[in-house]
C-alpha cells in the first residue's frame, strides 16, 4: 500500500481496501473516495478525514469483443479503457462524459468514477445510461467485506441488482474495486444535423419528431447563441445516407440543415457531452436538470424570467445544463421552476461555501428519505463512506 | 418435488376468519377470493409441478385499496404474495398457506401516453402486449418482449425485470422503465423516478426492477415507448459444428453489427421445432441461427449482404435470407413455437442460464455429458447474442423419479453456467426454482449485502418471503462481520 499523505491511502489490492475500511469503521474515520479527483467538487462538501485512492487498483481484468464486455480494476484511468476498445473498433456505448474543464479538474478520469457518478453523455437516449451499461461490481462495504453484484454477462437477474444501486451512489455506499461494463461497436459513419435559427420550443420539437421516428437518432441537443438544434446518426454507410435523407424530409419544417461531420462533429458533440457551453464564466453555478423533453423550454423560461441564466439542452431536451449566478437566491429560483415543472436538479458546479449551504441533490420526499438512509446504513452502518455528499446524514 | 416450503404460520392460520373480516372492508365485495375453488386458480404459476392454497386473494382496484390491504397486513403480520398474470417459470407468484395473494390484474388501464416524450404511464396489471398496442397505431412499441407477453403484466416484468428475444438490442425491463408507483410493506405510497430519463437519489428503480415482490408492490409504471423500425427481416443459417457457428457469431458482433435478433437452436432443438411447425429448417446440421435486422428495405439489404459475406469462412449451410412475410413468418415459426413443440413430445423444464458466449461449445458439450447421465433428453435455444441459454430437459411426469431426475440436471446445467462465468437466470428470475442455488452464484456476504437491502425494506419477512434467498442463513447476526469463505 502506498500512503501518499498522513490522511490519504491508495490500496494495491481489495484485501487492502478492506483493511483499510475495517480500521477506518473502527475509529469511525469518515473517508472520502477517489479515483483521479476530477470530480472532487461534486456533492456537498463532506467532512472526510482520510482519502481511499483507487489509483492503485488499476488493469483491464478482462476483454472480451465478440461478448461486448470489458471488465477493470476501478482506479483504470478511463482513457486506457477507451483506447483497449478502440483497437477493437468499440466504445463504451453511453458517451462517459470529461468534467475536467467544467470543474476545473486537472486529474484522470477513472472507470471506477464513471460508474460511481453514473456519467452518461448524449447517446443516453439511444443506448442507456452508464447504470444500464454496468452489469458487473466488486467493492468493498463499509464492514470492510468485499461484496460482488451482477457479473459478466449482460443478462443477469439473479438475486437484487445491487450494482445499480451503487452507480450514481457517489461514493457513499461502498469503495468500487472492480467494474464490469457492455460495451458496443463503433459506427462505420457519424452524421450531425445542424438546424440553425429555431428557438428553443421549436428545437425541442424538431428534436422529439426526430427521435420519435424510426431512424435510431443517437444524439438530440439544442445549444444556445445559436449553437444549432443537433440531430446526430450513426451507422453503416449505406444506412446512414438512408436516414439522412429521410431525416431531412421528415423536419423539412424546421429549415435547412448543415451537415457536420468527422473532426467537427466530434468536437460539437465533446461539446455537449462536457457541457462545453456553459464552462465560461468559471465563477457561474452549473445545474443539470431532468425533466420531460416538452417541459424543458417553459422550465428554463420560468427561470429566466427571474435571474440571469444560460443552459443547453440535451436528451432530446429531457437533459438541461443551466448556469446561474452562485447564490442561495439563484437557487432557490432554479429549485422551484424545476419543482413547478416536475423535474429535479442537481447542483454539480459551485463553490464550496454555496455548496454547504443548500441542498446539491434534490431533496427527497420523507419517505423516500427513510429509504435512502436504510440503504446507506445496510451498506455503510457507521456512515464513514463520504458521509453528506448526497444528503445530510446519508 | 425437492423445493421446500417454509411451515405455514399455526398462528395466523388460525386467526384466518378474523383476517378475512378485517380484509372484507378493505376492497369491493368481489374483490376478495375467500373460497377454495375460487382460490385453487391461484395455488401455482407457470411452475405447476409447485402449488400452495393461499388463505385469500384479494384483487383491489386502485393503489389506495393496495395500500389499505398491505397496511393491514402489516399491522397484523400476514404475508403477501403479489401477482400480475402469474406466468412465472420460476414459481416467483406461487402463494403460501398463511399468506394473502394480492393480484393486480383489475390495475389494468393506460394512464397516459406521450408521444413527443415517447413515455406511457401504465397501471402495472397491464399486459406487456397491451401497451404495445396501445401505442401501434402511431408506429411505437415497448421494446421488452418476453414470450409470454399475451399474458404477463408489466408488473410481473418489473418483479423480474423481464427480458425477451430482442434484448440485445433494446435492453430488458430495467433498462425501458422510468418510474413507479410502489406500495411499501406498511402501506405507505412512494413515487419512484417520474417521466424524466433519471431519477435523483440512489437509484430504486433499479433496485426495485427484479426485487421479485420482495421489496414492496408495483402499482404504476412510467415506460419509454420506441418508434418501431421500419421493417425487419430474418435469414436463417445452418452450420455443420457447434464451433462454426459459435465463430460466426463472434464475427458478426465483432465486425460492428448488433442485430436486433440472434438466435440459436441445436440439433433436437431444430428436429423437435420443425417436425411441429413445417418452417423449412435444415435437418443435416448440428446448429442453426435466426437473424434477424432491422430498418429500411435497403437498410436489410445492406446488412444481410454484410453478414453473409462475413459468415462464408464458417460455411454456412441452408442460407436462406426471408424474401418475403410468409418466408419471414414461417422462419419465426419454427423458433416461436420451441416451447410449445417440446410439451408435445416430452414434459420438461426450462432452465435459463447466462454463460459468456465464447463458452458456448464446453458448455453444450457439459449439458449433454449432464442430461445424458440422468438418461434424460436435452435441446437448447440460445440468445446468442447475449448468452442467455434455455436448455428444454425432456422427461416423463408418469415415469416415477423423471420429474426429479430433471430437476437434478437442470441444477447441474445452472451451476455449469455459473463455473464458466455466467449466472443462474438471465430472465425468468430466482423464485423457488433457483433459491436454492444462489450459494452457487453469491458467496455468504454478497448475499448478507442483499439480504440486509432487502431488510430496509421488509425487516419481517411479509413479503413474497419463500422466495429468492435460501431459507436457512437468512440471520445476519450469523454472518461474519470479516473474511471471506469460500463460495
Amino acid at each position: 500500500m502506498t500512503t501518499l499523505s498522513a490522511a490519504s491511502h491508495a490500496p494495491a489490492n481489495e484485501d487492502e481496501v478492506r483493511a483499510l475500511v475495517t480500521d477506518a469503521a473502527a475509529r469511525s474515520v469518515p473517508l472520502a473516495i477517489s479515483g483521479g479527483a476530477t470530480k472532487a467538487g461534486v456533492g456537498r462538501p463532506a467532512q472526510t478525514q482520510e482519502t481511499v485512492s483507487t489509483t492503485g487498483l488499476s488493469g483491464i481484468t478482462l476483454y472480451e469483443p465478440a461478448e461486448l464486455v470489458i471488465g477493470a480494476r476501478a482506479g483504470t484511468p478511463l482513457a486506457e479503457v477507451e483506447a483497449t476498445l478502440a483497437e477493437k473498433n468499440q466504445r463504451l456505448a453511453f458517451e462517459p462524459a470529461d468534467w475536467r474543464a467544467l470543474l476545473g479538474t486537472s486529474g484522470e478520469p477513472t472507470i471506477g468514477a464513471v460508474a460511481a457518478a453514473n456519467v452518461s453523455g448524449p447517446r443516453r437516449i439511444m443506448v442507456g445510461a452508464a447504470r444500464d451499461a454496468l452489469i458487473g461490481v466488486r467493492f468493498v462495504n463499509g464492514r470492510g467485506e468485499a461484496v460482488k453484484n451482477g457479473g459478466r454477462v449482460m443478462k443477469n437477474v439473479t438475486g437484487l441488482d445491487l450494482v445499480k444501486t451503487i452507480a450514481g451512489s457517489w461514493g457513499t455506499l461502498g469503495v468500487l474495486t472492480e467494474v464490469t461494463f457492455k460495451v458496443l461497436p463503433m459506427p462505420e459513419r457519424t452524421a450531425t444535423l445542424v438546424y440553425p435559427g429555431l428557438d428553443d420550443a421549436r428545437a425541442v420539437s424538431a428534436l422529439s419528431a426526430a427521435l420519435g421516428s424510426p431512424y435510431e437518432v443517437t444524439g438530440a441537443a439544442h445549444l444556445p447563441g445559436d449553437g444549432g438544434t443537433l440531430i446526430r446518426i450513426e451507422g453503416f454507410e449505406a444506412s446512414v445516407r438512408y436516414r439522412l435523407g429521410e431525416l431531412r424530409t421528415l423536419l423539412s419544417e424546421y429549415g435547412e440543415p448543415a451537415l457536420v461531420e468527422n473532426a467537427d462533429g466530434e468536437a460539437l458533440w465533446r461539446g455537449v457531452r462536457d457541457v462545453g457551453p456553459l464552462v465560461q464564466p468559471a465563477d457561474r453555478a452549473v445545474w443539470k436538470i431532468s425533466t420531460a423533453p416538452t417541459r424543458a423550454p417553459a422550465l428554463t423560461a420560468s427561470i429566466a424570467m427571474r435571474i440571469e441564466a444560460r443552459w443547453l439542452y440535451d436528451w432530446g431536451g429531457g437533459l438541461v445544463w443551466l448556469a446561474t449566478e452562485p447564490s442561495e437566491a439563484a437557487a432557490r429560483v432554479v429549485r422551484e421552476a424545476t419543482r413547478a415543472h416536475r423535474g429535479h436538479a442537481t447542483l454539480i458546479r459551485a463553490p464550496a461555501d454555496l455548496r454547504a449551504a443548500i441542498d446539491v441533490f434534490e431533496p427527497l420526499p420523507e419517505a423516500m428519505m427513510r429509504l435512502t438512509k436504510g440503504l446507506k446504513a445496510s451498506f455503510d452502518p457507521k456512515g464513514i463512506f463520504e458521509p453528506g455528499r448526497m444528503y445530510a446524514g446519508v | 418435488m425437492t423445493i421446500a416450503f417454509p411451515t405455514p404460520d399455526a398462528g395466523i392460520l388460525a386467526r384466518r376468519d378474523a383476517i378475512l373480516a378485517g380484509l372484507a372492508p378493505l376492497v369491493a365485495p368481489d374483490a376478495l377470493i375467500v373460497t377454495e375453488d375460487e382460490r385453487r386458480a391461484f395455488e401455482t404459476d407457470a411452475l405447476t409441478a409447485y402449488r400452495r392454497l393461499p388463505m385469500a386473494v384479494v384483487l383491489p382496484s386502485s393503489t389506495q385499496e393496495v395500500a389499505a390491504v398491505m397496511r393491514f397486513c402489516h399491522e397484523h403480520g400476514v404475508k403477501v404474495v403479489a401477482r400480475g398474470a402469474g406466468t412465472s417459470l420460476a414459481g416467483g407468484a406461487i402463494p403460501q398457506e398463511d399468506a394473502i395473494v394480492i393480484g393486480v390484474s383489475k390495475l389494468n388501464r393506460v394512464i397516459e401516453t406521450n408521444f413527443a416524450d415517447r413515455t406511457m404511464r401504465v397501471e402495472a396489471g397491464i399486459t406487456n402486449l397491451a401497451i404495445s398496442q396501445a401505442v401501434a397505431h402511431e408506429g411505437f412499441f415497448y421494446a421488452p418482449d418476453p414470450s409470454s407477453q399475451l399474458a404477463c403484466t408489466i408488473a410481473g416484468n418489473v418483479a423480474m425485470n423481464s427480458g425477451g428475444a430482442h434484448c440485445l438490442k433494446y435492453g430488458v425491463t430495467t433498462n425501458n422503465l422510468i418510474g413507479l408507483t410502489v406500495v411499501l410493506v406498511d402501506g405507505t405510497v412512494v413515487e419512484i423516478g417520474g417521466d424524466m430519463l433519471d431519477a435523483p437519489g440512489y437509484d430504486l428503480l433499479g433496485l426495485m426492477t427484479g426485487s421479485e415482490g420482495q421489496l414492496g408492490i408495483v402499482t404504476e409504471a412510467t415506460v419509454r415507448i420506441l418508434r418501431a423500425a421500419e421493417g425487419a427481416r430474418p435469414a436463417l443459417m445452418g452450420f455443420d459444428s457447434v464451433e462454426e457457428c459459435g465463430a460466426c457469431v463472434a464475427a458478426i458482433i465483432g465486425a460492428g453489427i448488433i442485430p436486433v435478433a440472434l438466435e440459436y437452436m441445436d440439433k433436437p432443438a431444430i428436429e423437435i421445432c420443425e417436425a411441429f411447425a413445417h418452417a423449412g429448417y435444415p435437418l443435416d446440421v448440428e446448429a442453426m441461427l435466426i437473424i434477424e435486422v432491422e430498418g429500411s428495405e435497403e437498410e436489410i439489404e445492406d446488412a444481410f449482404a454484410r453478414i453473409v459475406e462475413i459468415a462464408k469462412p464458417f460455411n454456412p449451410r441452408a442460407l436462406k435470407v426471408a424474401q418475403t412475410e410468409a418466408e419471414a413468418a414461417a422462419i419465426w415459426k419454427g423458433r416461436k413455437s420451441a416451447f410449445g413443440a417440446t410439451g408435445r413430445v416430452a414434459d420438461y423444464i426450462c432452465m435459463d442460464g447466462t454463460i459468456p458466449t465464447g463458452q458456448l461449445k464446453h458448455v453444450l458439450k457439459r449439458i449433454d455429458e449432464i442430461v445424458k447421465g440422468y438418461g434424460l433428453r436435452v435441446a437448447n435455444v440460445f440468445h446468442a447474442g447475449d448468452g442467455n441459454l434455455h436448455p428444454l430437459v425432456m422427461f416423463d411426469t408418469n415415469a416415477p423419479g423423471e420429474m426429479e431426475k430433471a430437476e437434478a440436471a437442470g441444477e447441474d446445467i445452472l451451476r455449469l453456467c455459473v463455473e464458466v462465468g455466467g449466472c443462474l437466470t438471465g430472465e425468468h428470475g430466482v423464485g423457488i426454482e433457483k433459491r436454492d442455488l444462489m450459494t452457487t452464484q453469491y458467496d455468504r456476504q454478497d448475499l448478507a449485502q442483499q439480504l440486509r437491502v432487502r431488510g430496509v425494506f421488509d425487516p419481517l419477512w411479509l413479503l413474497n418471503p419463500a422466495k429468492v434467498f435460501p431459507l436457512t442463513g437468512r440471520d445476519l447476526d450469523e454472518a461474519p462481520a470479516n473474511g471471506r469463505e469460500a463460495a
